[in-house]
Order: structure tokens, then sequence, then C-alpha cells
């Protein structure tokens, strides 16, 4: 147990060692501000407008079909809003912060979130300097679009597999976090390739700093989806026929 | 309840194991890291756009990340609250 422990600290040690030797210890953070060249910052903005615009219509639906539903979708918004302002330290000694989109993912489907996220990334980039303008787009294609449609599919197949529902919010909570942070390292990859060894080295650079990061986040986002989701189950706020539905 | 207090000392512990382990890290948490980053793979690149605000320094900017968290705090917690207030009455007319 004790060898066991020492090997893996030593190893975490000399992980730790290397990042503090290089100057590669970047935070698995958003895109910042004028960190894509404006030919990647247009296009992952293309791609995210029409994400929005589905969004807008999409959360309009939910709320003409019931009226009730407000709270729950200013709940999830909420979330999301208080979790990607908890900046938590990681085994990497540097800070990270989840997503928070796993419960409107949960609740609603990944549409909800283009527009849910959105607006977290909007008040970070204009009054936090945190994320950007210009790079709005490509962060909102990983955190908003990508991320929770991968955790949908995640939530999909964790129920067709009858998955205890705290199990699959938790596994839901935390790919979707993952794979934010995955794709936008595939983003920053695809922008800055490697000068010697091209586009899939420089991704796999950014890959390999920012998942290590981003792991304990992870799992930090998705027991806190599960606390919050616990909760909700237990004032009946979801009822009994949307959990198995979704 | 139980099972609340499980996973609450497990995220306690998720944020404290980190700063115990690598006690000489400076946990810092900003781009300026990931911009050496990208200085580092593209040495001649520019940013072509600053940040509209800044905020004046690192007080204010967590002022404002307070902010951001306690608004959403606020929301989440009137809600919960409300329900259970309301099933509590529900149960109360049953």
């Amino acid at each position: 147990m004790s060898l066991k422990f020492n090997t893996k600290r030593m190893a975490l040690m000399a992980w730790v060692g290397a990042i503090a030797m290089s100057p590669l210890n970047a935070n698995a953070m958003h895109i910042m501000e004028g960190f894509l060249p404006p030919t990647w910052a247009l296009t992952w903005w293309a791609l995210f407008i029409p994400f929005v615009i589905m969004s807008v219509r999409n959360l309009k639906q939910i709320v003409t079909d019931d009226a009730n539903k407000k709270v729950l979708l200013a709940l999830c918004g909420a979330f999301i809003f208080v979790l990607s302002a908890l900046k938590l330290p990681s085994v990497t000694g540097s800070c990270s912060h989840p997503t928070g989109v796993g419960l409107a993912v949960i609740l609603f489907g990944f549409m909800v979130v283009p527009v849910l996220g959105g607006i977290a990334l909007l008040f970070q980039a204009l009054l936090l300097a945190h994320g950007g303008i210009s790079t709005l787009g490509a962060n909102g294609m990983s955190m908003a679009v990508i991320g929770p449609m991968i955790g949908y599919f995640v939530w999909v197949a964790a129920n067709r597999l009858n998955l205890r529902k705290d199990i699959a919010v938790f596994l839901v909570a935390f790919v979707a976090d993952i794979s934010t942070y995955a794709v936008t390292s595939l983003q920053l990859g695809a922008a800055f390739p490697d000068p010697e060894f091209g586009v899939m080295a420089s991704m796999s650079k950014f890959m390999g700093i920012f998942l290590f990061t981003q792991l304990p986040i992870a799992i930090a986002e998705g027991l806190l989806t599960v606390l919050i989701y616990e909760q909700l189950t237990k004032r009946s706020l979801i009822s009994f026929q949307e959990r198995v539905l979704r | 309840m139980k099972k609340n207090l499980i996973l609450m000392a497990m995220l306690c512990a998720l944020v404290v194991v980190p700063l115990l382990m690598n006690p000489s890290a400076e946990f810092s948490g900003s781009d300026g890291q990931a911009e050496s980053l990208i200085t580092q793979v593209a040495p001649n690149y520019k940013p072509w756009i600053e940040p509209l605000i800044e905020p004046a320094s690192g007080e204010i900017e967590s002022l404002l990340f307070t902010l951001q968290g306690s608004l959403g705090a606020a929301v989440i917690f009137y809600i919960l609250g409300f329900y259970h207030g309301r099933r509590r009455t529900d149960a109360d007319h049953r």
C-alpha cells in the first residue's frame, strides 16, 4: 500500500517538476482575448452563432410549453455561473475552473446550453478579461456546444445501461467538463501548429497539459452536480418522468 | 444526508490535496501561463486584440469573481428554499 503510494507520488512529483522547469505550465481555461488568429476566431464564431439561434428557439419552446420550467432554467444558468467562477487548485500546481454545464444537459438536453453558457462566457469576457470577445465563438463551441453534446450522449447511454442515477449524473458532468477542455486543446493546436511536428503534435502538447490539470476539477464538478441533482430530486423539482425520458 | 456529507468531504479533499501535494507551487490561475505556451509554439504571434476592460487589480478581479459566484448562488438557493418551503406547506395541507 505504502509502496504504491510512494511510486504514485514520485511519478507525480517528477511530472510536476518537469512542468515547473518548462514554461509550458498553462492553465486549463478559456482561450484568452486575441489569442486565436482572426481567421480561426471568425470560423468558430460562424459555427457558434447558429447554435445560439437554435438555442434561443429551444428555450422559447420550453418556456411556452411549460412556464414553470423557467425556474429550472434559471437554476441551470445560475449553476453554470457559479461553477465557472470557482477557480480550483489542481494537482499540477495551477488553477482551473469547472464549467457547470452538466446539470443543464441532464435536465434539458444540450440545446439550452449555448445560451446559458454563452451568458457566463460573455460576463467573464466583458468584465473579467477572462476569455474574450474574439475568442467567444471558440470558447462557446467548446464549453457550450461540443462538451454538452458529448455529455448528453453519455446521459443517454447511461440511461440505456440503467446505471444508477447519481453515477450517471456524475459521468455526464465529468465527461462534459473534460471534453470542453479537450476541444480547447484541439482549437489551440489547430491554430498554433508545432513548427516542427505539425498540428497533431501541437494538439497533443496542449492536451497533455490541459487535461491533466482538469482531471481533479472535472471530478469535483461531477460531485457538485450530483449534490445539486439530489437536492432537486428531494424537492420534487425533477419529476420522475423527466428523469426516465432524458 | 450521510451521502451528502461524504460527497462534500470528497470535494474538500479534492481542493486540499493539490495544495498539500505542491506546497511550493504558484497556483497562479492565469492566462499569463497559457500565453507563454503559445509564445513557445508560435514565437512570432502577437495578440491582435486586447480585452476591452481589464480588472484594475487582483483584488478587483476577485471582487468580480465573488460577485459572479454569489449572484449565481443567490438564485440557486432562493429556488431551493422556495421549493423546500412549498413542499412543506403542501404536506401540511394534505
